[in-house]
């Protein structure tokens, strides 16, 4: 596939000045708009997770117009609702030396310096404000005995920053964010759409002024217009087809603002998992994540020797390879999910790993429960290890658990400023549907942060000073009609093909593809196989696929298979990223840069930027580099060693 | 194994619907349930015919998205479960399995398994919240939390709004969804000034919304995937009688 280059980013519009400063800077120049105008400005959410669910609620209380929409049946089961381990702020409540910058250049390290020092600092502060509100809403996060709220420590950091709500934080945050946005319906700011699909984004005049989805339950195709725009619609880790988010989560919707002219930033970046219960068959509909606190207790093994098929508990001490202690003595089992993903991959790759087809390796509670008993531990896991019983139908109190990585979270998406506007004035994207905290790789916990404080904190500020121009007047009737034609030309176009396979055979076949050439190890050679297999599997997707029912009422089938379209789309742009960028860099690991110990190489000369991809009609994306400066963390090789 | 379905199919509200037998061969015990409707709908899909619809999305217990009656039992017979935790190895080779939709008057049928369950979205708006606009909140550790009420509010507060306690309540009761919210911010220092007219509002839009009342046949703990306790009712109950008393 080939590109071009086009001009550098210059300009983030973060403000200038010492970075503890530059937000109160942004805050204050940002215009207010008139509480009496608000009433007239007509704002489009699409998506209510964290990111989403905040936003539309905060710009309800706020007196704007707001629609929101989600494809399920109620904005509380947005996939948010999986978070399992917990969310990450500045709090310092427990003075073991946390602090707002902590935060921050963990995040910077974290992300591997490929994140924007300016929003990594507004995210560590804003932290804090997230933790009040959410315990405002009653959110019941754990408490210790003296009524505080507890923390816990979390894959990859040194000090407990993270706060929970047992096993399911994002829940009740998600249930906070949820419950003040149908506060906000019952008063009328918010108008809520649900099982609603966006299908492509309305740009006029240079404008994000709308989108035209699909009623899901009739097949009607609607056209929403406004005078902004704002996507929370998740990330894309499906296009692996199997991965740990929710069957429906899919790119379309940031795919399409992608066609319309929105740059997609970092692509490749993808996160993969190191603790998810492994692949059983292939049936397997999609892999479940055991949270990473885990490692917290338990320690990840693999036996000594090649092809050791004795049972975990005949296996003696000194027969066993505790691998990430062995390498990584300072973090132990403790290290990036990067790190121990990779770590873990290498161990099978060798003969050693364990289970079905050799993918996989322990994550043995035995000496926590010996220490703590087995009533602390499943005080503390009880969930946990109850989802890995009910799946596997193996007692991890018994017998250690097994994992294997697999794809959970995707840092690239749409490219945003600091004002978490895209290259489409009006068109403003947060959560993890945008690319800009978590550089080449989130730290765990830092996700649910990272949504809400876009949310509830960021997004009012900055939209505010965008509204302050509008109302915007009416959409020119020709920009939205142009959008609603190649909408429902699409959806005919998949009825039509009426081939031998199903939406999901293609799915499979490229979330295989994906995994096996542009997962977790990346090499030239697999990237240009890749890239030369996709092209000629959407073509036969769109020569064979074979779409059942009619667009005149509720299809899974053809959901589906236009969320599989857009996936062939943006398979594609996440190989050529990766193909171009010949450093490995957190989640991109490419086999030619590496360094003696096998650690992941960086190239801060060719590379210290963030990829931005432009859209052309033609076929030929345009890059367009964004250097990243640091004035505060000085870069380094990370070593977790 | 092999198995024998009896699925309910009903093409839209307006269609009076219909059980339709399909066999299932070479099903892995390992599957899960939903894994093992896909394979027969895969199959559907290729023979020409209309696939079963039925909701999911997390796949893996907490979005409560998914929701089936499985040989007469919501969510099936193992206890603690949603529909898409469920796995093969806990049916009998060569079985006949029924399966159908939630059925409660509020719930509607969409299309198949499909029901609409808007009405638990609007009990909330009724007042399932507490109201602090974003940016108003004081630091969180300026009321501390007995660790018993934390932990307890978070017990009720674990609801994922599937409605398996709609469908298996013989009144078609939605008690135990609304006492799970009403229990959850009752129980919290921040939830106290809105608790009373919260329980009042809520208890109302339940009744509104054309769900039958509780009888304490305890058929909804039962089936409840979360284990939401029976006396969270008992809570509603009290809360809601102090509000009309007022
Ligand atoms: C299993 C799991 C566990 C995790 N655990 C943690 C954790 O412990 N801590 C942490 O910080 N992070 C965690 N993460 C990551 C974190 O949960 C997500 O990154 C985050 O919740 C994403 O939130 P969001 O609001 O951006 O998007 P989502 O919650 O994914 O919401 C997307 C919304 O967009 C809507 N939508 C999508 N497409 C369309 C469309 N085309 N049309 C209309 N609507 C659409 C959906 O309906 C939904 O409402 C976890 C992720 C997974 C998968
Ligand atoms: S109370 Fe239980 S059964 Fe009812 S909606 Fe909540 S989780 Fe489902
Ligand atoms: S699909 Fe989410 S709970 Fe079953």
């Amino acid at each position: 596939m080939k590109y071009t280059e086009g001009p550098e980013i210059r300009d983030t519009k973060a403000p200038e000045g010492p970075i503890e400063e530059r937000w109160e800077k942004r805050k204050f120049s940002a215009r207010l708009v008139n509480p009496a105008n608000k009433r007239k400005l007509n704002v489009i959410v699409v998506g209510t997770g964290l990111a989403g669910g905040s936003a539309a609620a905060t710009l309800g209380e706020l007196g704007y117009n707001v629609k929101s929409f989600c494809y399920q049946d109620t904005p509380r089961r947005a996939h948010s609702i999986a978070a399992q381990g917990g969310i990450n702020a500045a709090k310092n409540y427990r003075g073991d030396g946390d602090s707002i910058y902590r935060l921050f250049y963990d995040t910077v390290k974290g992300g591997d310096f490929r994140a924007r020092e300016s929003n990594v600092y507004r995210l560590a502060q804003v932290s804090v404000n997230i933790i009040d509100q959410a315990v405002a809403q009653g959110v019941p996060f754990a408490r210790e005995y003296g009524g505080l709220l507890d923390t816990r420590s979390f894959g990859g950091a040194q000090v407990s920053r993270t706060f929970y709500a047992r096993g399911q934080t994002g829940q009740q945050l998600l249930l906070g964010a949820y419950q003040a946005l149908e506060r906000q319906i019952a008063a009328g700011t918010v108008e809520m759409f649900t099982r609603h699909e966006m299908l492509d984004l309305i740009v006029a005049d240079g404008r994000a002024r709308g989108i035209i989805v699909r009623d899901m339950v009739t097949g009607e195709i609607e056209r929403h217009t406004a005078d902004a725009v704002v996507l929370a619609t998740g990330g894309y880790g499906n296009v692996f087809f199997l991965s740990t988010n929710a069957k429906g989560c899919n790119t379309t919707a940031i795919w399409r603002a992608h066609e319309r002219g929105a740059y997609f930033a970092n692509p490749c970046y993808t996160q993969i998992h190191p603790t998810c219960i492994p692949v059983s068959g292939e049936y397997q509909s999609k892999l479940t994540l055991m949270s990473e606190s885990l490692r917290n207790d338990g320690r990840v093994w693999v036996p000594l020797r090649k092809d050791d098929k004795r049972a975990p508990g005949d296996i003696p001490e000194d027969e066993r390879d505790y691998y990430l202690e062995r390498i990584y003595p300072a973090f132990g089992n403790l290290v990036p999910r990067d790190i121990a993903s990779r770590a873990a991959k290498n161990v099978c790759d060798e003969g050693r790993g364990v289970g079905p087809g050799g993918l996989g390796v322990y994550l043995d509670f035995r000496d926590a429960i010996n220490r703590l008993g087995r009533d602390a531990v499943e005080k503390k896991y009880g969930n946990l290890f109850e989802m890995y019983e009910r799946i596997t139908g193996e007692n991890p109190y018994d017998v250690p658990m097994r994992i294997y990585p697999a794809v959970h979270y995707t840092m690239g998406g749409l490219w945003v400023d600091y004002d978490l506007q895209s290259t489409i004035p009006g068109l403003f994207v947060i959560g993890e549907a945008n690319f800009s905290d978590h550089g080449a790789n989130r730290l765990g916990a830092s996700a649910l942060m990272q949504g809400l404080a876009d949310g509830y904190f960021v997004l009012p500020t900055t939209l505010g000073d965008y509204l302050a121009d509008g109302p915007f007047g009416e959409v020119d009737e020709a920009a939205v009609a142009e959008a609603e034609l190649k909408v429902r030309d699409r959806i005919e176009r998949l009825l039509a093909v009426n081939g031998t396979r199903t939406p999901d055979s293609f799915h499979r076949e490229l979330g295989r593809l994906m995994w096996d050439y542009c997962g977790m190890e990346r090499t030239e050679e697999s990237l240009r196989k890749a890239l030369e297999r996709i092209p000629e599997l959407r073509k036969e997707f769109w020569e064979n696929v074979k779409v059942s029912g009619t667009a005149e009422e509720l299809n899974q089938v053809l959901e589906k298979a236009g969320r599989v379209a857009d996936f062939f789309d943006l398979a594609e742009l996440m190989c050529l990223d990766a193909l171009v960028r010949t450093e490995s860099c957190g989640g991109h690991f490419r086999a030619e840069s590496q360094d003696a110990d096998g650690e992941a190489l960086r190239d801060d000369e060719a590379f210290a930027h963030v990829s931005a991809w432009e859209h052309s009609p033609d076929g030929e994306p345009v890059l367009h580099k964004e250097p990243l400066v640091y004035e505060y963390v000085k870069m380094t090789q990370r070593s977790y060693k | 194994m092999n198995l024998t379905l009896r699925v309910w199919r009903q093409s839209g509200p307006s269609d009076a619907g219909r059980m339709v037998t399909y066999r299932v061969e070479e099903v892995s015990p390992d599957m899960s349930f939903l894994e093992m409707l896909d394979v027969l709908n895969e199959r559907l899909i290729l023979e020409g015919d209309d696939p079963i619809a039925f909701d999911h999305d997390c796949r893996e217990g907490i979005c409560g998205m998914c929701g089936m009656v499985i040989n007469g039992v919501a969510h099936g017979e193992q206890r603690a479960t949603t529909t898409c935790q469920l796995h093969m190895r806990h049916f009998e080779d060569n079985a006949t399995i029924t399966i159908e939709p939630w059925r409660a008057a509020p719930f509607p049928v969409v299309k198949d398994l499909v029901v609409d369950r808007s009405a638990f979205d609007r009990i909330i708006q009724a007042g399932g919240f507490v109201s602090v606009p974003a940016g108003s909140a004081p630091d969180a550790h300026s009321v501390p939390v007995r660790k018993e009420d934390a932990d307890a509010a978070f017990d009720a507060a674990t609801c994922i709004g599937c409605g398996a306690c709609v469908a298996a309540c013989p009144n078609g009761s939605a008690s135990l969804f609304t006492a799970a919210k009403i229990t959850h911010l009752s129980l919290l220092p921040q939830g106290q000034p809105e608790r009373l007219s919260r329980a009042k509002a809520m208890v109302d839009q339940m009744d509104a919304e054309g769900f039958g009342g509780c009888t304490n046949t305890g058929e909804c703990t039962a089936v409840c995937p979360k284990g939401i306790p029976l006396d969270t009712i008992a809570q509603m109950n009290t809360d809601y009688l102090k509000a009309n008393a007022k």
